[in-house]
Formats: structure tokens, C-alpha cells, sequence
């Protein structure tokens, strides 16, 4: 069961946020924010990345007894964290995987839109669909 | 007002229902002469009003004595009403007479085609009045059919056709053309309902259309407006003058197809930013080029979304018309889809888009005229086309990464055009094929390289270089085994690398040892089949010529054998060489001695020079390959003695220093 999926900016801040649950949306906001420092720990010590996609994923930031984070780099600096219930076992990492690379692909095709500024908060119909679809997948 | 009889009879006791009075009203408005204020309507548009009911014309006669009009001389509001409820009554084959006026009737039907100037539309209006029954589609608007509709009450029909004038192309791109010619049939009873929701959007144009709205109607043209809302006059928005009949075909068509003329329109557009139809249009110029439609940036980006199908950043000319279409649609009101409307897939879009190509290339065009003459060819194509379809998407991700030139898309024209000319129905299916494949092809991108596809490419293309280093790793090696023996063997280094390129002056050497004899070209030839020869015994002969042919340099070599190996285990190697240092010096004018005495048969030979010689050119060949292997052979040989005369060096280097601190203190 989803909790949210957030996309964060090389600057480190957000260009999309969104969660499933409403009344624990803040919490959701504290657990990427705070997953950030994970992320930036694990970028610096790929030091010799050189964008392989493998290399991209992060994995698992950190387990919480509530939650898990999942993390994901892209070439750009643009971070996508995708936090799950810790309950749901079933989700395995080539899920993860996969939908990170969903995430991805419809990342850059946002950025393939002449009208988005990048560094824009994300509007898309089609994104926010994907994520949707995302969302309830797993559920 | 002044009540006659009949008009005061017409004007208090004829029941109105709401529909009827709304619907009055409305007409009553559009009849309205210009100067009104005194309720009397001009006479001319009620004629033509009248002439819309399609009643002959004796009956608008009567219907006009008998309202009262025709006494008075004009129309006043209550005759106008009575008139319209006779028309109705004569419609529905009543007699005209008060009495009938007394019943409830539905409502009179006016034929014809709104407020356009075009006099051609008048000859449409008593066949769009038929076309108009069948086609139903409007945006949110449910098919219709009379015969739903002919039960209860007779909706007007239909002909509040939605159009829009194109303007054509007025500047370039200086603004984006006010709207297209679109022609709607909206089914009477939704009318309501939809136009409470248009009256939003239409709002904007009312203004417009009213002013036009008098001017429009003239007596040739007229219009029925739905009933009530004003802004449903405004229907008649941003009229213009259309240049081309095309529109006519289009009057059942839905907005999101693309007429001819704006094809055409688009085409122009697209050539004003980018000459050649058949390449693409950067995101940036696109960007510019829309933003001057001045619709909001997040639509933009929506139509965007929608239009560009292949997700490569740019618009190839079919997107370009989508994108273009969309926002023509949008700023006429229309609400943004979701997710593209069929009729504008890159399916059914492709199709129009060779109808530009086919002036730039002549096969396309041969063949569109050909599928048109042989349509038994039309079979072939459509089964190409469902099992070329994946090539034609393939085409098109080709084209939209390559910037290909319509010659290319001459090939999958073939293909394309067949759609258009198989049954309707089939064209569906293409597109939706297409639409598929679009959405499942992991992005054909060509100016990012983040899809899945390309790291696997990428992946893919690191295995193949790993052959190559291991080809050069044999040299590598020997480079390693070179600096191993840095220290010591510069000259072994030299000679290392001198060998390979060294064989083919191999002969010249051997040449030159032999000045005496100038018959030397075949010995030197003969230099290798000796050497040949002598292949088959081990490597002692090889490291021989190896020797020979470097002389001193060999002297080099075998010196640093001797003195870094003085251990004798591995002395066999260096003393091969060892052995020979003094053979190089003696032995070759002793090895070119027999090796002149060998070929006496050559010598014979000689009298067929030119083909002895080629002979021995391919020979030699032969042989240069022969001694490439064997020399490779014995490489990876001495290789190992030399990994295993460096691990005994490294032990005993270690022993040395076990030993030193001993000895030092």
C-alpha cells in the first residue's frame, strides 16, 4: 500500500509531491525530506558513477517500522523517493525498479514539453495519471 | 399594440408553452429589425424566416393574412407568434387557421444554415437539413436521429450548426487564426443542456455576433437559433469569410477533424517555421510559435501532452497539425480533452499529412492516384498495412529521430494512403495499432538518452568491444612484461616491439645479408620456406630468425636473460636465443648458403618470372601468416617463462631483503 511518491529538484526541493493518505500527508513530507540526507549520502560515495542505470537506483534508504524509502538518482540530479508501507512485503525490488523507471520515462517526458520550465512544480495531466495509476497499483 | 381580431384572438389565447415562447423570442430577436425598438420586425428576414420553414409560399401567404401581419402591415410580436404557430401548424399539416393555432404544436421547423454570408450555404440548407439529422456529433453531444426525436416534439433540425470561420492565413503566424470552420448539429434537446455549458465559452464571443448577427442576415442566408439563451446567437462567433467551399463537407463532421483547408492552413504554418514538411519542429520554436496564441501555458502544455505522440521533444507535421487543431479548438471554446480525440490520432493524421508530400515526391503521388484507380491493390496494402504497421511506427520513430526528408516517408506512404480509401471502419483500427505501438515503444528518443532501451543499447555495445581488447591484450602483455622487464631490457622492449611490424623487411634483411646474390627476390622468398622448414622443428628455429633478423638487438635480449635469470631452470629460452647469438654472426652466411643451394628449382623458375612471382608473392603471404601464428605461439610461450622467471625473481628479491637487514646490521 503506497504511501506517496515525491519528486525532488536538484536544488532539493520539491517539483512534485503526493501521497495517498491524507491526514499523514505531513508526515509523508518529513519522511522524503528527511530522506534527502540519505541520498545525498549515497550520491557522493558513487563517485565514479557514470550514469548506468543500475547505478541510478539507490535502493532502500532506510527502514523505519512504519515505512520504507526507496531512492533513485537521476543523471540530472533530480531524485524520486517512493515510500511504502512497511506492512507491504509483497513488493519486491524489481518493482520498485520498474516503477522507478516509470517514474522516469514520465519524468522526461515532462521535460520534453517546451511549456515546462524545468524547475517548475510538475503539471502534468499525463504524470500525475502515471503516479496515479502507480498509487493504486500495489494497493 | 393593435389587436385585430384574429391577432387579439392570436395574441391572448394562444397558449405558449414555455419551449414555444422561448423559441419565439428568439426568432423574434433575429428578426428584429435593426432600428426596433417598437417590436415591429423587418419584413424582409421574416420572409426569410418564412422561406426557412420551407412552406410553399402560398402558405406563408396565408400564414401571414391570417397572423394578421398582412393587415397590418407589419409584423408585430403577436403576429410574429401567430405566424410562427401557423407555420408550425402548416408543418405538421394542419390547415391554416386560428383554430389550429389553439393546439399544442410542436414547434416550426426553419431550414437553414446560420448567419454565413456564403451564399453557397443556402443551396445547403434543405440538404443539410438531411445531412444534418444523421451527423450528431459535437463535443459532448450524443448522436441524434430524427426518429428519437420525431416522437415527442420536433426539435429544430438541428441546423444550429456551431461554425466558425477560418480565417485564412492572414500573416504569418502573426496570430493564430480565430477559429475553424466547424460545423455542429446539436440534437435540440441537448441544445439546452449544452448550451448552458457553451454559453460559458461562448460568452466571449457573443459580443461579436451579435453586431454580426444583424448583418448576417441577409435574406439569403438565415440561421435558427436555439432557443433562450442569447449566447446561443452567439454561436454565430467570429464569422469570416472562408475562401474555400470546402467547409461544405464538413457540416456532419466532428471539431477535432481537420478539414482541408486547415490542413492546408496548417501546412502553410508549418512551412513558415520549418520549409520541409517532412522533418521535424524543435520544442523551442513550437513553444514560441503557440505561445503567441496566448492561450494559458499549462493548456499549452496540455495540448502539448496530447500532441506530440512519439514524445521526442518535437513535432513532426502530423503532431504540428494535432497541436495546431487543438488550440485552434481550444480558443474557439471547445474544453480540452483528456486524451486525443480519435479522428486526430497520428493514424488518421499521417494520412493527411502525405497529401502535402505528395507535391514533393511524384512516387507518392503516382501511387495515390493509383490506389485510387486500383483499389483490387488496396487488399495487398491493408494486409501490409497491418503487418507493416510496426515498420511504418518504426518508419516514423526513424523519421522523427532522423529528420528524414518525405522521401522517406514516401516508402510508408504506400501504406498510409490505403487508409484512407479501405471502409471507415478499418481506419479505426490503424490508428488505434499504431496508437498502441506508440504507447508501447519505450520512447524513441532521440535527444535524450534515459529510456531503458537505450542503457540497454548501451550495455549492449560495450560487449562487443571486449574482443578487441583481447586481441591488443596480447600486446598489452607483452607491454606489461616490457615494463616488468623495464629495468633491465630496454633493448628486449625493442625488440618485443619490433617484431610484429618487422616481418615483412624480414626478407629485405635476409636481402641484405645476401648482397652477393641478385637473384635474391626468390631467395628472399626462399628465406621464408626455409624458415618454414625449419618451423617444424620447435621453436629454435623461430627464435632463430628471430635472432638473426635483430642481431645486435637480440644480443641485448639475451644478455638481460642471462643476467636476470641465472637460475638455469628457465635457461633453456634464453639460451635458445644464447645459442643462436653466435649463429647470427656465422651461421647466416651459412643458412643463406643453403638456402641458396636449395633453390636451384627456383632458379629454373625464373624463366617464368611474372607468374613465379606472383606465386611467391601469395606464398609469402602464406608463409607471413604461418610465422604470425607460430609467432604468437611462441609469444604466449616465452610469456609464461617470463611470469614464471619473474615470480622466481620476485622470491628471490624478497629473500634479498630478508637478507639485507642481516647483513647490514
Amino acid at each position: 500500500w503506497r504511501v506517496g511518491i515525491a519528486v525532488i529538484a536538484k536544488e532539493n526541493y520539491p517539483l512534485y509531491i503526493r501521497s495517498v493518505a491524507s491526514q499523514s500527508e505531513l508526515k509523508f513530507h518529513y519522511t522524503v525530506h528527511t530522506s534527502l540526507d540519505v541520498v545525498e549520502e549515497k550520491i557522493s560515495a558513487v563517485g565514479k558513477s557514470l550514469g548506468d542505470q543500475r547505478e541510478l537506483y539507490l535502493g532502500l534508504l532506510y527502514p523505519t517500522e512504519d515505512y520504507k524509502v526507496y531512492g533513485y538518482v537521476t543523471n540530472s540530479k533530480v531524485k524520486f523517493v517512493i515510500v511504502v508501507d512497511s506492512s507491504n512485503t509483497s513488493l519486491r525490488d524489481n518493482e520498485i525498479r520498474s516503477m522507478f523507471r516509470k517514474l522516469h520515462n514520465s519524468f522526461t517526458d515532462v521535460m520534453c514539453n517546451p511549456f515546462h520550465n524545468p524547475g517548475d512544480p510538475i503539471q502534468s495531466k499525463a504524470f500525475d495519471g502515471i503516479v496515479s495509476g502507480m498509487m493504486v497499483q500495489t494497493g | 399594440m393593435e389587436q385585430e381580431s384574429g391577432a387579439a384572438s392570436a395574441g391572448t389565447f394562444i397558449p405558449l408553452n414555455e419551449r414555444e415562447h422561448g423559441f419565439y423570442s428568439g426568432l423574434h430577436a433575429l428578426c428584429q429589425a435593426d432600428s426596433s425598438g417598437t417590436g415591429t420586425l423587418s419584413s424582409c428576414k421574416v420572409a426569410t424566416l418564412f422561406k426557412a420553414s420551407q412552406l410553399p409560399p402560398e402558405t406563408l401567404h396565408k400564414v401571414t393574412e391570417v397572423c394578421g401581419a398582412k393587415r397590418l402591415g407589419y409584423f408585430g410580436v403577436t403576429q410574429f407568434y401567430v405566424a410562427l404557430k401557423l407555420l408550425a401548424a402548416a408543418q405538421s399539416g394542419l390547415p391554416i387557421r386560428l383554430d389550429s393555432v389553439t393546439t399544442n404544436l410542436p414547434l416550426p421547423r426553419f431550414v437553414g444554415l446560420q448567419i454565413e454570408p456564403e451564399l453557397q450555404y443556402s443551396t445547403i440548407p434543405p440538404g443539410a437539413d438531411v445531412q444534418g439529422a444523421p451527423c450528431g456529433s459535437g463535443p459532448g453531444s450524443s448522436s441524434w436521429t430524427p426518429a428519437d426525436r420525431g416522437g415527442t416534439f420536433r426539435p429544430l433540425e438541428t441546423n444550429t450548426e456551431k461554425k466558425e470561420a477560418w480565417s485564412p492565413p492572414r500573416s504569418p503566424c502573426a496570430s493564430p487564426p480565430r477559429s475553424p470552420v466547424i460545423y455542429h448539429s446539436y440534437p435540440y434537446n441537448q441544445q439546452r443542456n449544452g448550451l448552458d455549458a457553451q454559453t460559458t465559452y461562448e460568452s466571449k464571443h457573443s459580443s461579436r455576433p451579435t453586431a454580426q448577427l444583424e448583418q448576417h442576415s441577409s435574406p439569403s442566408n438565415y440561421g435558427t437559433k436555439p432557443t433562450m439563451e442569447h449566447s446561443a446567437i452567439a454561436q454565430a462567433s467570429s464569422v469570416e469569410r472562408l475562401d474555400q467551399q470546402a467547409v461544405v463537407y464538413h457540416c456532419n463532421e466532428d471539431p477535432w477533424r481537420i478539414t482541408g483547408e486547415q490542413l492546408e492552413y496548417y501546412t502553410n504554418q508549418f512551412k513558415s517555421l520549418q520549409p520541409d514538411l517532412g522533418a521535424l519542429i524543435l520544442g523551442a520554436v513550437a513553444k514560441h510559435f503557440f505561445t503567441k496564441s496566448k492561450l494559458p501555458i499549462p493548456e499549452l502544455s496540455h495540448i502539448w501532452e496530447l500532441s506530440d505522440v512519439d514524445r521526442d521533444g518535437a513535432l513532426t507535421f502530423s503532431e504540428f497539425c494535432t497541436a495546431f487543431h487543438l488550440i485552434v479548438a481550444r480558443k474557439n471554446g471547445y474544453p480540452l480533452p483528456e486524451s486525443l480525440p480519435v479522428s486526430l490520432q497520428p493514424g488518421l493524421t499521417q494520412q493527411e499529412e502525405h497529401i502535402p508530400d505528395t507535391p514533393e515526391s511524384i512516387e507518392p503521388l503516382i501511387v495515390f492516384e493509383d490506389e485510387e484507380s486500383r483499389p483490387s491493390k488496396l487488399d495487398q496494402s491493408i494486409v501490409e498495412l497491418q503487418s507493416g504497421s510496426t515498420t511504418k511506427t518504426q518508419d516514423k520513430t526513424e523519421e522523427s529521430s532522423q529528420q528524414d526528408t518525405a522521401s522517406v516517408r514516401a516508402g510508408p506512404a504506400p501504406e498510409t494512403l490505403t487508409l484512407r480509401l479501405p471502409a471507415f471502419p478499418q481506419r479505426p483500427e490503424p490508428p488505434q495499432d499504431l496508437d498502441t505501438q506508440w504507447r508501447t515503444k519505450t520512447r524513441p528518443r532521440s535527444y535524450s538518452s534515459t529510456s531503458i532501451e537505450d542503457a540497454m543499447k548501451k550495455a549492449e555495445e560495450p560487449p562487443t568491444p571486449p574482443p578487441r581488447p583481447q586481441k591488443t591484450h596480447s600486446r598489452a602483455s607483452s607491454l606489461d612484461l616490457n615494463k616488468l622487464f623495464q629495468q633491465g631490457a630496454p633493448g628486449l622492449k625493442s625488440g618485443w616491439l619490433l617484431h610484429p611490424p618487422a616481418l615483412p623487411p624480414r626478407p629485405s634483411t635476409s636481402q641484405v645479408s645476401q648482397t652477393q646474390q641478385i637473384k635474391v627476390q626468390q631467395p628472399n622468398f626462399a628465406d621464408f620456406t626455409h624458415f618454414r622448414e625449419e618451423e617444424e622443428s620447435p621453436e629454435k628455429p623461430d627464435e632463430q630468425r628471430l635472432c638473426s633478423r635483430f642481431g645486435p638487438s637480440t644480443e641485448d635480449l639475451t644478455n638481460p636473460y642471462k643476467q636476470e635469470a641465472p637460475a638455469g631452470s628457465h635457461s633453456q629460452a634464453p639460451q635458445k636465443p644464447a645459442r643462436r647469438k653466435y649463429h647470427p654472426e656465422t651461421p647466416n652466411p651459412d643458412a643463406v648458403p643453403p638456402a641458396a643451394v636449395q633453390f636451384p628449382p627456383p632458379n629454373k623458375l625464373t624463366q617464368r618470372l611474372l607468374s613465379k612471382q606472383k606465386r611467391e608473392i601469395q606464398m609469402a603471404i602464406r608463409k607471413n601468416k604461418e610465422t604470425n601464428a607460430v609467432l604468437t605461439r611462441l609469444n604466449s610461450e616465452l610469456q609464461q617463462q617470463l611470469k614464471v622467471a619473474h615470480q622466481e625473481r620476485v622470491t628471490l628479491e624478497s629473500q634479498l631483503d630478508l637478507v639485507r637487514p642481516l647483513a647490514s646490521t
